[in-house]
């Protein structure tokens, strides 16, 4: 399936936003994310499916003004 | 965190020091945290300026980095407050979700709300910012908008449930300083009681000083303390300044006159 991650063409086999984090090395990490331009909370990220030609967004903290 | 000590200012405990929503900061600087030569300097300029908050942002992770994490002790060390912001966002959505993630992020309902609307001056965009202003403080966000001196645009900021607004003093990095003294009289006079804080703009430690002369509660840096030769001690420049410019707001200045006036008694002088 392929999707966007951070603006880069990603082709994953995870389910679910939960497993695309773990397959790209994010497991415990610090991050926040959201679909589609929607925030998902890390409690649901279990439970959200992804499809093809989603657009992920995973942030984390960061110097700032 | 031990912040600068002031030995013989009158300002201290049981002075009254800005309440952002419920929270009492014991410090009248807000410092951002980009743009340091090195996150030691960085921690030196919130240690010699006891600033009470510091600005972070939320950007994108790549896979393994874990640099958000590392970054994120280093701010837990300073001990100080922390106010994430939307940067960079110039549409309410993307601010909404930058807002929430950032929540999520940084455990705290506490958002600096930056909608922008114009990118040569990273003007904020008053229609978004008030739209998204509404749509965070009904999912429970306290927001501190980055706004102008706009009195309109603030009232409407604050009908929307703003409890602090941070106008700018002249656009983000420029170094201007105040730009329009009188429309931050104006908001000044117009919000007596709510906490005012001027947000970008500021180059030098005189201007921050002019700000709390208005009466404004309290400034927010980041370029000037950070693209500064030594930033360290740019940072206790601005701290000194800012004790200065509100000790002389509280001290009720005298007002200006056009005529000269003799502070030396004209009675009694020798004919001669």
């Amino acid at each position: 399936m392929k999707i966007t991650v951070n603006g880069t063409a990603q082709d994953t086999a995870a389910p679910t936003l939960d497993a695309l984090l773990i397959e790209l090395g994010h497991g415990g990490a610090k991050v926040a994310t959201a679909v589609n331009e929607t925030f998902v909370p890390a409690a649901l990220r279990p439970e959200q499916r992804l499809n093809e030609g989603d657009r992920v967004e995973i942030v984390a903290p960061r110097q700032g003004g | 965190m031990k912040g600068i000590v002031w030995k013989s200012s009158p300002l201290g405990k049981g002075v009254e020091m800005p309440i952002y929503y419920d929270t009492e900061v014991t410090s009248r600087l807000m410092l951002g945290t980009a743009q340091y030569p090195s996150p030691a300097i960085l921690a030196q300029a919130f240690r010699r300026s006891g600033a009470g908050i510091a600005t972070v942002s939320v950007r994108r992770e790549a896979g393994g980095a874990r640099a958000g994490q590392a970054f994120w002790d280093m701010i837990r060390a300073l001990g100080v407050h922390v106010l994430p912001n939307t940067a960079g966002c110039h549409s309410v959505r993307e601010a909404v979700t930058t807002a929430q993630m950032a929540r999520e992020l940084f455990d705290t309902n506490w958002i600096k709300l930056e909608v922008i609307g114009h990118a040569d001056t990273l003007q904020p965009d008053p229609f978004g910012l008030v739209e998204a202003a509404r749509i965070l403080t009904d999912d429970g966000f306290q927001v501190f908008p980055y706004c102008t001196e706009d009195l309109v645009l603030c009232e409407r900021l604050v009908e929307a449930g703003c409890r602090v607004l941070m106008p700018w003093g002249a656009p983000i990095g420029t170094g201007l300083g105040l730009n329009n003294i009188y429309g931050l009289r104006s908001l000044r006079a117009h919000f007596p009681d709510l906490p005012l804080v001027i947000d970008a703009g500021l180059g030098l430690p005189s201007q921050a000083a002019h700000a709390m002369e208005l009466g404004y509660d309290a400034v927010l840096l980041n370029t000037a303390v950070a693209k500064a030769g030594d930033p360290a001690a740019m940072a206790e420049g601005f701290a000194r300044a800012v004790e200065a410019g509100r000790l002389a707001y509280e001290a009720d200045p005298m007002a200006p006159r056009d005529m000269a006036a003799p502070s030396t008694p004209v009675f009694g002088k020798a004919l001669l």
